[in-house]
C-alpha cells in the first residue's frame, strides 16, 4: 500500500487512523522501483527517509567563499516530524533547498530511502515543498494549483480530480476551489500551499518557515493543523523554523543549527533539558549562566564549586571533558527561591519582579556578581510566600537542574 | 485618505503657472490640428464651420489606402518579429546564471534607443545599398520590415524584461518542485505570467513602427509610402484639412495602442 502501509509500520501508535490514500486504490505512487514520468521511486524503503551525509555547501568563489553548510550529517526517520531550528543564516534553509533540489551540494550525499538524490533536478525528486511565500500560481484557481503536481506527473484526469477533491477536503477548502489565489486570505493560501505540496503524495514534505507570515492566533491554529496533517498522511515532514516554541511544540525531533553546523539532534525534551552546547541552551528557552570551577568528576557528573564555596553536582554531555573554569546552565523554572538566604545554594538580592500572568520571574542580583539570575515561579491561587524587591534571598536547585556545557 | 505631506511641491510659488504653460505648449498644437480636421473651409488656418467631409475624402483617397496598407504590413510584421526576438532576449538575460558580458549584452540591446535616429537611418540605408551592390539583392518592402524590426526590439524588450524581473522566481522553483520539467515550467508558469509584458512590449513596438518617419523616409523605395511619408508628401503641397483628418486618424491609432499598453501595465501592477 505504498506510503500508507509503511507509515503504519513506522508509526504503531496510530494503527486505527486510515491514511488518506487508503480508500483510493491506485492513487498513490506504485511501490516498485524505477521511475514514474521521470520521478524516481526509491527501491528499498529503509528506516531513514532522508540521510544527509557529509554535506558541504559553499557559495561564492575565491576569497568571497562562504560555507553555508559545513559538513553536515543527519538522518531523518520515516514518518517523523523533523525540525531544523536555528537563527537566520544558520544554514537551515540551505539544507532544505539541497533536499528539494534547488541547489546542489558542493560535497556529500543526500539519500532518500537509500538512494542518492543529490545530483537529481527537483522535478525528479519525490519530495515537495511548502514555500515561505507559498508561491501559489496566481493565474490558476485553487483547484488548478492543487492539481498541478499530479498533472505534471501525467496522472489521468479522473484521478487528478479525485485527489484534488480529497485534498480540498483535507485542508477544508472545498468551498473556495474555484477562486483565484489572489482572492483568498493568507491563512487560506497557506492551506492551499499545503494541499498542493501534499497532493502528489511525496515521500518527504519540506516546509520552509510556512507559518511565519501568519498572525499569532492563525499560527497557533496552523501548528495544530500541520500536526494533524502529518498524522493523517503519514508523510515525513521536514520543517524549518527560527521559532523555538514552534519547534518544541510540533516536532518529534529537532536539529539545532548554527553557523552552518548541526549542534544537536534530539527530541524537544532532550534539546531543552539536556542541551549539548551553550549555544543550544541559550537559543532555546531562557537560561541562566553561572560561572564555577570543577573540583571533581565521575560518571558524567561533575562537582562544581561556586565563588561562595557552595558546591553543586552537574551533569555534562557525552564526549565533553569539563575541567577548570566552566559555565553552568540552569533553566529559570528548575530553580527555587527561599526566603532564608542561609538555606540557598547561592544567595543574592531580589532586584526585580516581573509578573507574566501564568508565572512570575524573579531577577536576583547574585552576591558573587555577574549576570542577574532569573527564577521562574508558576503562579497559583495560594502563593505561600510573597517577596519584595531588595530582599535577601537564597536560590535552591532541583535535582539535575544544573549542567556543564561547552562554550 | 492621503497623509498630509510636510512638503508638497504644489505649494511652491509658480508651480501652477509653470504646469499650465507646459500643458498648453504640449497639447494646444495637437488640439488645433484636430479641430481643423472638422473645418468646412479648405484652409487649415481659417475656420469656416463644422464638417466631417475631410474624413470622407481621406477614406476615399486611393493613395491614403495604399499608404495605410503599407504601414500595416510593415508595422504588424515588425511588431511580431521584434516582440519574439525581445522575449527571447529578455528570457536569455534574466533566467540564466550571470555570465561575463551580460551587462554588455544589455547595453547592446538598448543602445539603439540612444543612437540619434538619423544616424541609424543613414547606417541602415548604407547597409542596404551595400547588400544591393555586393549581392544584387533587394528585398523590396522587406527592407523596411527588417529595418523596423531592428529598431523596435529595444522598445519591445523593456516591458518584457521588467515583467520577468518582477516575477517571483519562487514560482518557477515551485513548478520544478511539482515535477514540471524546465520546458513545462516555462510553458505553464513563466509564459502565461509574462503575457501582459509581451502585450505591452508589442503595443509599444507597434506604435514606434507605425509612426516612424526618419528611417522609413531614407530606406523606403518607390511605391513603399507609409502613412507618415504620405503626410509629409502632402504638406509640401497646398494643405487642406484632409491632412488634419489623416493626422487625427494616426493620432487616434497611436493613442489607442499607448492606452492598451498602459492599461495592461497597470493591471499587472495590481
Amino acid at each position: 500500500m505504498g506510503i500508507a502501509l509503511k507509515s503504519r509500520v513506522a508509526a504503531p501508535q496510530l494503527p486505527s487512523r486510515p491514511a488518506y490514500g487508503d480508500n483510493q486504490p491506485g492513487t498513490h505512487l506504485p511501490p516498485r522501483a524505477g521511475s514514474l514520468n521521470g520521478v524516481i521511486v526509491p527501491e528499498q524503503p529503509g528506516k531513514n527517509a532522508i540521510e544527509v551525509r557529509g554535506v558541504r555547501k559553499v557559495f561564492g568563489t575565491g576569497e568571497n567563499q562562504v560555507a553555508a553548510l559545513d559538513t553536515v550529517s543527519v538522518s531523518i526517520r520515516e514518518n517523523e516530524f523533523f525540525t531544523l531550528l536555528g537563527p537566520s543564516g544558520c544554514g537551515k534553509t540551505t539544507l532544505l533547498r539541497l533536499i528539494a533540489g534547488f541547489d546542489f551540494p558542493t560535497a556529500g550525499e543526500i539519500l532518500l530511502h537509500g538512494q542518492d538524490i543529490a545530483p537529481l533536478p527537483p522535478y525528479k525528486r519525490p519530495v515537495n515543498t511548502v514555500f515561505q511565500s507559498y508561491a501559489l500560481f496566481p493565474h490558476m484557481t485553487v483547484a488548478q494549483n492543487i492539481g498541478f503536481g499530479l498533472e505534471m506527473l501525467g496522472k489521468p484526469k479522473g484521478e487528478i480530480e479525485a485527489r484534488v477533491a480529497q485534498m480540498l477536503k483535507l485542508v477544508k477548502m472545498e468551498a473556495l476551489k474555484g477562486r483565484r489565489t489572489s482572492q483568498i486570505s493568507g491563512g487560506q493560501q497557506q492551506r492551499v500551499a499545503l494541499a498542493r505540496a501534499l497532493a502528489p503524495q511525496p515521500k518527504v514534505l519540506l516546509l520552509d518557515e510556512p507559518l511565519s507570515a501568519l498572525d499569532y492566533k492563525l499560527r497557533k491554529e496552523m501548528q495544530i493543523e500541520l500536526k494533524r496533517l502529518q498524522h493523517e498522511t503519514g508523510i515525513t515532514f521536514i520543517f524549518v523554523t527560527h521559532d523555538q516554541e514552534e519547534a518544541l511544540t510540533m516536532s518529534d525531533r529537532i536539529a539545532v543549527m548554527s553557523a552552518g553546523k548541526i549542534l544537536q539532534v534530539g527530541s524537544p525534551r532532550d534539546i531543552y533539558d539536556r542541551p549539548a552546547e551553550r549555544f543550544v541552551a541559550d537559543f532555546i528557552g531562557e537560561t541562566n549562566f553561572l560561572p564555577g570551577t570543577v573540583v571533581s568528576k565521575q560518571a558524567g557528573v561533575a562537582t562544581v564549586k561556586f565563588a561562595s564555596n557552595a558546591t553543586i553536582s552537574a551533569g555534562y554531555p557525552e564526549g565533553f571533558d569539563p575541567s577548570g573554569e566552566v559555565t553552568l546552565v540552569v533553566r529559570p523554572e528548575h530553580a527555587d527561591l527561599v526566603p532564608d538566604p542561609a538555606k540557598g545554594t547561592i544567595t543574592g538580592t531580589l532586584s526585580n519582579i516581573v509578573y507574566f500572568g501564568t508565572d512570575t520571574h524573579y531577577h536576583v542580583k547574585l552576591d558573587g556578581g555577574g549576570e542577574n539570575f532569573i527564577v521562574r515561579h508558576q503562579n497559583s491561587r495560594s502563593s505561600a510566600v510573597t517577596y519584595e524587591t531588595g530582599a535577601k534571598v537564597g536560590i535552591q536547585f532541583e535535582e539535575d537542574a544544573a549542567r556543564v556545557l561547552k562554550d | 485618505m492621503a497623509e498630509p505631506r510636510v512638503m508638497d511641491i504644489k505649494d511652491q510659488p509658480g508651480f501652477r503657472t509653470i504646469a499650465i504653460i507646459c500643458l498648453l505648449v504640449l497639447y494646444v498644437p495637437v488640439l488645433i490640428l484636430m479641430i481643423f480636421s472638422f473645418n468646412s473651409g479648405s484652409l487649415v488656418t481659417h475656420w469656416e464651420g463644422v464638417t466631417l467631409n475631410w474624413y470622407g475624402t481621406a477614406f476615399g483617397n486611393e493613395e491614403f489606402h495604399a499608404a495605410a496598407r503599407n504601414t500595416l504590413i510593415i508595422s504588424v510584421t515588425a511588431t511580431i518579429v521584434s516582440t519574439i526576438c525581445a522575449t527571447l532576449a529578455a528570457i536569455g538575460m534574466t533566467r540564466v546564471k550571470p555570465w561575463r558580458g551580460l551587462a554588455a549584452a544589455f547595453m547592446v540591446i538598448n543602445l539603439p534607443l540612444m543612437v540619434p535616429e538619423i544616424i541609424t537611418a543613414v547606417a541602415t540605408l548604407s547597409f542596404f545599398a551595400l547588400i544591393a551592390g555586393a549581392f544584387g539583392l533587394n528585398f523590396g518592402i522587406g527592407n523596411l520590415i527588417l529595418a523596423h524590426t531592428v529598431f523596435c526590439i529595444p522598445f519591445a524588450y523593456m516591458p518584457i524584461r521588467a515583467r520577468l524581473e518582477d516575477m517571483d522566481l519562487t514560482l518557477e522553483y515551485a513548478a520544478a518542485d511539482l515535477y514540471a520539467t524546465p520546458w513545462n515550467a516555462f510553458r505553464r508558469i513563466t509564459l502565461p505570467l509574462l503575457v501582459p509584458g509581451i502585450m505591452s512590449g508589442a503595443a509599444l513596438a507597434f506604435i514606434v513602427s507605425f509612426d516612424d518617419f526618419t528611417i522609413t523616409q531614407l530606406v523606403a523605395g518607390p511605391g513603399q509610402t507609409t502613412l507618415p511619408l504620405y503626410i509629409w508628401n502632402q504638406i509640401r503641397r497646398p494643405m487642406t484639412p484632409e491632412i488634419n483628418a489623416i493626422s487625427t486618424i494616426l493620432l487616434m491609432v497611436s493613442i489607442l495602442f499607448v492606452s492598451v499598453s498602459f492599461l495592461i501595465a497597470r493591471r499587472r501592477a495590481k
